[in-house]
């Protein structure tokens, strides 16, 4: 049996409304369709009341969850595609961030965005928007790139006592397999060390995890150990876990889907700069999509963003350096 | 013209009805001098940010407060001193936020109008007008899931509030849901400094409510008893199952946007049309007028709740301000998971 990083999120959903009766699942198209993804297929069925179609209103749906988790529920809501998060926006990061620190009430809520590009989705269907959500206070970021951290971490999510932006990829829904679902997980806030190797520092996250470890396969040919850290979450950034390997290898890339001003990688790269810069043998470099919208066809696509391919002349300019 | 509801009932009635017209005017009169010293209190420089007064609005306030009750959801705007008195906010809690005593429910980490305590169903406004509607509905929609039945929720705007996408897609949210919603617009005739020919088109923003598939009803603003009537009548419709109810109230703000703005652009016309009466001297009117309070009654009222605000400003005054390396500066619960957190030295 295998199961796919889509049928993670599925069977964490399932488990938290099996096992918390506050859970609920809030979302265009969530209810008996299941999804624009099936990420909740056969959940209303199997949890009458509990996994509720919304009208196509981001901003209404994330003030309810904030009321909701006001009263003790813990919601989950379905943004449909995480671009469309903008008109719920303020309901983020104005509402739910602000209001443990302002009042004490804690907002659980778990916002799921299905992020980044897959081929022909274009400018409206391709965004990552990890970094904006990062940069307010209040906010845990989570950006899984694995099967087991798809479902773990879903699962702490709906746990925690803050609002979680969990940013899963939707190039991996279908791709990405395992053997089985894990029994136990990482904490978030920890960066998982996803391949060891002593020449080079290559850090990614979410999807871009899959053509850095495709990248320290292909060096490795070649006589070149790269080790690869997973961020696993952006909000909390585990400097600590970068920063210990960067003094193992001495040169850092890293690498985001993201735009490039400003963001995840660029935030690596100042922490790494200003706390560990001695360990450094070279600049620290990074690689991001290109400052443009995200590029509707496939030839333009394949380039707007890194791959293994860009990623690989990346890593070896740095090695050279 | 006063509303005339009352001399229609019998005698049992009207001493009911005399005990609520009684307790909304304390109430009003209370918020009145609440917002009073607050002005003043920013006119002397002890407020920091701004001061946002109810001045014409108490009536209306009053009677959304009044019409809830404990268990129900309450989301003031910033005109809403009177209603949060009569929800059972403390004057303390005002106070506090208002001077940024960290003793108060916002420990100084916000302050003035932005206020509440959300356990008890009084929720914390943020600035994002239209933004509070869809969290009332939030903790309705959550009390049905838990089997809670009966509670009511209100959420206050004013006319350039109903211009925002999400006021629209809240309301229309609580229609599809059905929630037990009532939804108080305070037609002030002023967004700030906009009129509300700049702001929407209709002849009223109750020709609105159609639209939504909801229950909706126009009252004058400046008149206590049509108020308590109004919104007692739509807080029972939509705790008996009715739905989301709208109410509009027609009246004039008797101050600027803010206490730093002197509302000069206010057209002489309006201030001297009945909507520009001032509700509280209205409502003291129909008082003297019924025989249900006498001069001597007035001023021991006034003199009481004066008093009462004096006596919490002078406790406020005397207590520390915020103490900025007691601060956790943690935004998250999850004290494990935030970025640079440090506890603060001796915690």
């Amino acid at each position: 049996m295998s199961i796919t990083y889509l049928d993670a999120i599925r069977e964490a959903q399932a488990r938290a409304l099996q096992e918390d009766p506050r859970v609920f699942i809030y979302g265009q198209d969530v209810g008996s369709f299941g999804g624009a993804f099936k990420a909740t297929k056969n959940l209303a069925q199997t949890f009458p009341g509990r996994v509720i179609d919304s009208p196509i209103s981001e901003d209404a749906m994330l003030g309810l969850a904030v009321g909701a988790a006001i009263q003790g529920m813990r919601p989950i809501i379905e943004i449909q595609f995480a671009d469309f998060s903008t008109p719920g926006f303020n309901q983020i990061v104005n509402q739910a961030a602000t209001l443990h620190w302002r009042t004490r009430v804690p907002c659980p809520i778990t916002v799921r965005l299905p992020c980044g590009g897959t081929s022909g989705s274009g400018p409206f269907h391709s965004q990552s928007m990890e970094a904006i959500y990062a940069h307010y206070p209040g906010l845990v970021v989570m950006t899984p790139a694995t099967v087991e951290d798809a479902y773990s971490m879903l699962l702490e999510a709906v746990s925690i006592d803050d609002p979680v932006i969990f940013c899963e990829h939707k190039y991996l829904y279908y791709h990405l397999k395992a053997e089985r679902l894990p029994d136990e997980a990482m904490p978030t806030g920890k960066a998982r060390i996803a391949r060891p190797g002593r020449d080079m520092t290559l850090v990614a996250y979410s999807a871009m995890l899959h053509e850095a470890l495709a990248v320290a396969e292909e060096l490795a040919s070649e006589g070149t150990e790269i080790e690869v850290v997973d961020l696993r979450s952006v909000k909390p950034l585990d400097t600590d876990t970068v920063i210990a390997s960067v003094a193992r290898t001495g040169r850092l890339l890293c690498v985001g889907e993201a735009w490039p001003w400003g963001g995840v990688t660029a935030e690596v790269i100042a922490r790494v700069a200003t706390e560990g810069f001695a360990l450094l043998d070279a600049p620290p470099q990074r690689l991001n999509a290109k400052d443009t919208p995200v590029p509707y066809h496939p030839n333009l696509w394949a380039v707007h963003r890194p791959t293994a391919r860009s990623i690989a002349a990346a890593a070896r300019r740095l090695l050279r350096s | 013209m006063v509303h005339t509801l009352f001399n229609h009932h019998s005698v049992d009635e009207i001493a009911s009805l005399r005990g609520l017209y009684t307790k909304a005017y304390r109430l009003m009169l209370l918020a009145r001098i609440m917002d009073e010293k607050f002005a003043s209190l920013y006119r002397m420089g002890k407020i920091h940010g701004g001061v946002f007064l109810g001045r014409g609005q108490e009536a209306l306030s009053v009677a959304v407060g009044l019409a809830l009750r404990k268990g129900d959801i309450f989301a003031p705007l910033i005109r809403d001193t009177a209603g949060r008195l009569a929800f059972g906010e403390p004057v303390l809690d005002a106070v506090r936020t208002y001077l940024g005593s960290p003793l108060g429910p916002m420990r100084a980490r916000d302050g003035n109008v932005h206020r509440g305590r959300p356990r008890e169903g009084l929720l914390v406004m943020i600035s994002h007008l239209g933004a509070m509607i869809a969290v009332v509905n939030g903790a309705l929609f959550a009390n049905r899931m838990k089997g809670i039945k009966g509670t009511v929720g209100a959420a206050c705007i004013g006319d350039g509030g109903t211009s925002t996408g999400a006021f629209h897609e809240a309301v229309n949210q609580a229609a599809v849901e059905k929630l037990p919603l009532v939804l108080i617009v305070a037609d002030n005739h002023y967004a700030y400094s906009t009129p509300t020919e700049r702001q929407f088109a209709c002849a009223s923003l109750v020709d609105k409510v159609a639209g939504y598939g909801i229950e909706g009803k126009a009252v004058d603003g400046t008149d206590l008893g049509a108020c308590l009537e109004v919104l007692g009548e739509a807080v029972s419709r939509a705790r008996d199952g009715a739905g989301p109810q709208m109410i509009v109230a027609r009246l004039l703000r008797l101050c600027g946007h803010g206490e730093h703005d002197d509302a000069s652009y206010v057209d002489p016309a309006l201030k001297n049309s009945p909507l520009g009466r001032d509700c509280l001297k209205v409502a003291e009117a129909y008082l003297l007028a019924h025989g249900w309070a006498d001069g001597g009654a007035l001023a021991a009222w006034r003199e009481e709740a004066a008093q009462q605000v004096e006596t919490c400003v002078a406790k406020v005054q005397r207590e520390p301000g915020p103490d900025p390396y007691k601060e956790d500066w943690c935004a998250l619960a999850s004290k494990h998971l935030s970025e640079g957190y440090e506890p603060a030295s001796g915690q």
